[in-house]
């Protein structure tokens, strides 16, 4: 494979405390070293890319994704979804199980791996489910999902509804030390609703997801978890008391992580005024304090990391009457310009947090030896130009759908290159 | 043919729209325009009875996703008070049941040469999304919860009627104003008129969010009722309930219901609305639904006035479907 030297770029790497300009030399696929670039020049490699002016990070991850497949490859395959995982900066995804079957067998999850082996993109970490066929009535075969490679357990697209299974999962999941990434919703309370319950589905008609919706069953999972001393991850979190919830339970000690979604910190309810389907999700767009309270979460760590929850759908599914259009957007080819753009640029959180969040973060709770770029380590490399100003263009996307609510939005901060395993998987413009 | 000498007065022109979607995103112009025009068009067919002929050669359709008897039969009626060909094009009917998106039905009904899309849908937006998809004017006859422009211009239409001036004047809208586009046309067109709001319910039905537009929010029939000049009676709306907002329709009545105790209480010269279909003994009992004050007839009389004035304001100043640009001056196309 030889060397790959990346050479005077700002590498930002919080696994080490590293955040300084540097080169980091990368031999046979993993770290070599990250040089003093005065001092100790690490010499010539077989390849070099200049990085100068551009951010060096470990690979990003999303630990978010939903390639569709198998089931629903008119919405996106494994292919097209880690092609746009790299067009957007990650070197790894993490799949959410609610694909057709639902990912709770082993032969599901092989049949993953070597789908992601033959696309041989980046790599795709398998998120089981947590329930048999994600029916939420019992456990799915989770100790054999283990052995085939899954790294944490979801029913996502819906929450565990069964309050007991989900204490029973978290109490299993202990023997693994995995985490459960739970949606969280009481469907009672959100049932028929496509948005955000406030003003402004009451101007429209709309019928309305409370808030509430979201924080009584993120209330009853931390209650679970501390219960049972299982790892709790919240996804999507969209509500300002939420964010609030996972704060104090972080601070009697229990073991709770979040995640955030570029679109819950960019949108508010107010997309909703055309009636656009692409501002569709659930949860829902909330409220400008919401935004608010969740930038003020990932700027104090309560939200641990950023992910996607890429959720493509063929255009035609989406250009239907809005309560009959599903829920979800595109993420990953968006994601690092919307962080930028709203995050950095703004000088609420400066790059070693971004990364953090983007990477460190998201392989500790996953469990996976990536996220650092400690020598030794996997290769798995992102190079973010965090100047380039740039506009969306849906139908630049790799993914196979275009369901953006971005389309046109100028953004700054752009992955200029993703290495995968010490190879060049994605330059812009090669 | 009628005489034609109605005919040859212009009609009110300037409509800067295509569409008619809903009354939130009009100015009060826009409004004062939509309701100068329904009333030079009742004067001009005495009292929605006569036939015109300014929009003979065009074709309205419409499209109705759901369930109406009462204005799909005013609009075919206001269509062909002014000449126009009316194609009724009901889901039941439709390819639609065979799979095909209602975008792409509403698509082949304008590739036959239509000249404006009314569309009712139980769904808020679909006008608007239709809107986006198609060249022809489309007119919002209900869609869902959110709005039914032509009801809320025909309720303001009947007032001013009676009161002339909107400014100042107090309406109470009373009864399932979550689930009712009528309050919500009613809303945004008296407001911006100058007219005082007051919405009255139970919680579960009438939101406190709904103070954040400025409009009063009142769960106390009786305290309004001295107060107000209009009470607009709103139908409560079993089919579109998730859960029943109240305990039961008699205690519901008890609250809520316009009775003729109620109405001893009221202005002398308070106007009673209801834009039926009614529910008598629910939302109103039956002899205030009757009496001199109520103006539920004349509702159905401005109606047709009101979708006149609407077909002509969106559609007969544009050239026919399928000819060169007009060459008429508008109003004269005969």
């Amino acid at each position: 494979m030889g060397t790959l030297l990346i050479r005077g770029g700002r590498v930002v790497d919080p696994s080490q405390g590293i955040d300084r300009i540097d080169d980091v030399l990368v031999r046979d696929g993993l770290v070599v070293a990250i040089g003093h670039a005065d001092t100790q020049p690490l010499g010539k490699a077989d390849e070099t890319i200049d990085a100068t002016g551009l951010v060096v990070t470990p690979g990003l991850i999303d630990m978010h994704v939903h390639l569709r497949e198998p089931g629903r490859e008119e919405d996106e395959t494994i292919e097209t979804g880690t092609r746009a995982a790299i067009a957007g900066g990650f070197t790894s995804v993490a799949c959410i199980p609610n694909t057709e079957p639902p990912i709770d067998s082993q032969s599901t999850v092989e049949f993953i791996h070597q789908k992601a082996a033959r696309a041989d993109t980046c790599n795709v970490f398998v998120v089981g489910c947590v329930s048999r066929n994600r029916e939420g009535k019992e456990l799915a075969d989770i100790g054999q999902l283990v052995e085939a490679g899954a790294v944490a357990f979801s029913d996502d697209g819906a929450p565990v509804y069964d309050a007991e299974l989900m204490r029973r999962a978290f109490e299993y999941c202990r023997m693994f030390d995995k985490a459960i990434l739970a949606h969280e919703e009481v469907l009672e309370l959100s049932r028929g609703g496509v948005m955000h319950e406030g003003l402004v589905s009451l101007v429209l008609g709309l019928t309305g997801m409370p808030a509430a919706a979201e924080d009584v069953m993120i209330g009853r999972d931390i209650a679970l978890a501390e219960t049972t001393g299982g790892r709790l991850h919240v996804m999507h979190v969209s509500t300002a008391s939420g964010v609030d919830l996972i704060r104090s339970a972080k601070q009697r000690g229990a073991r709770v992580t979040a995640e955030a979604c570029p679109h819950h910190f960019t949108l508010t309810d107010e997309s909703l005024r055309g009636f656009d389907s692409n501002s569709k999700m659930s949860p829902p767009l909330r409220t400008a304090a919401d935004v608010e309270a969740i930038i003020a979460g990932i700027v104090d760590g309560t939200i641990d990391c950023i992910a996607t929850d890429h959720a493509p759908h063929a255009r035609e599914k989406k250009m239907l009457e809005i309560d009959r259009a599903p829920f979800g957007i595109l993420g990953l080819e968006t994601a690092v310009g919307l962080c930028v753009t709203r995050l950095v640029a703004t000088g609420r959180i400066g790059w070693p947090r971004l990364v953090e969040a983007m990477s460190t973060l998201p392989a500790r709770i996953l469990g996976v030896n990536r996220g650092t770029l400690r020598p030794g380590a996997v290769a798995d490399i992102t190079l973010i130009d965090p100047n380039l100003s740039w506009q969306v263009d849906v139908r630049q996307f790799q993914s196979k759908s275009v369901n953006s609510p971005f389309d046109r939005w100028t953004l700054k901060g752009r992955a200029m290159a993703t290495i995968v395993g010490g190879r060049v998987k994605y330059r812009l413009g090669h | 043919m009628p005489t034609p000498s109605a005919d040859h007065e212009p009609f009110p022109s300037g409509w800067p729209h295509r569409h008619l979607l809903d009354l939130e995103r009009l100015s009060p112009d826009d409004i004062r325009l939509l309701l100068d025009t329904a009333a030079r068009f009742k004067e001009a067919t005495d009292g929605c009875r006569r036939k015109l002929s300014v929009l003979a050669g065009r074709t309205i359709v419409n499209l109705f996703f759901e369930n109406s008897t009462r204005t799909r039969t005013s609009f075919s009626l206001a269509a062909r008070r002014l000449g126009a060909d009316v194609v009724d094009f009901t889901a039941s009917s439709s390819s639609l049941s065979k799979g095909e998106s209602f975008i792409d039905t509403a698509k082949n009904l304008e590739a036959m040469g239509i000249d404006a899309v009314v569309v009712r849908h139980a769904t808020p937006g679909t006008p608007h999304l239709l809107a986006e998809h198609l060249d022809v004017g489309v007119i919002n006859a209900g869609d869902g919860p959110h709005e039914h422009p032509t009801q809320g211009l025909l309720d303001i239409f009947s007032i001013r009627e009676r009161r002339g001036d909107l400014a100042g004047v107090t309406v109470g809208l009373v009864g399932d104003i979550a689930h009712s586009r009528t309050a919500r046309s009613n809303l945004w067109g008296l407001v911006k008129l100058g007219a005082k709001v007051i919405l009255c319910g139970p919680p579960t039905l009438v939101s406190q969010r709904w103070r954040e537009l400025g409009v009063e929010v009142s769960h106390d029939l009786d305290a309004i009722v001295p107060r107000c000049d209009v009470l607009n009676l709103l139908r409560i709306q079993f089919e579109r309930q998730n859960t029943r907002p109240f305990p039961s329709v008699r205690e519901y009545a008890h609250l809520y219901a316009m009775t003729k105790e109620r109405l001893k209480r009221a202005k002398k010269d308070l106007l009673i609305l209801a834009p039926g279909p009614i529910n008598r003994g629910v939302e109103v009992t039956a002899d205030v639904a009757d009496c001199p004050q109520s103006l539920i007839l004349d509702q159905v009389t401005n109606g047709l006035a009101v979708r006149m004035g609407v077909l002509w304001l969106t559609c007969g100043q544009r050239a026919p479907a399928g000819t060169a640009a007009a060459t008429q001056p508008p109003g004269r196309i005969v």
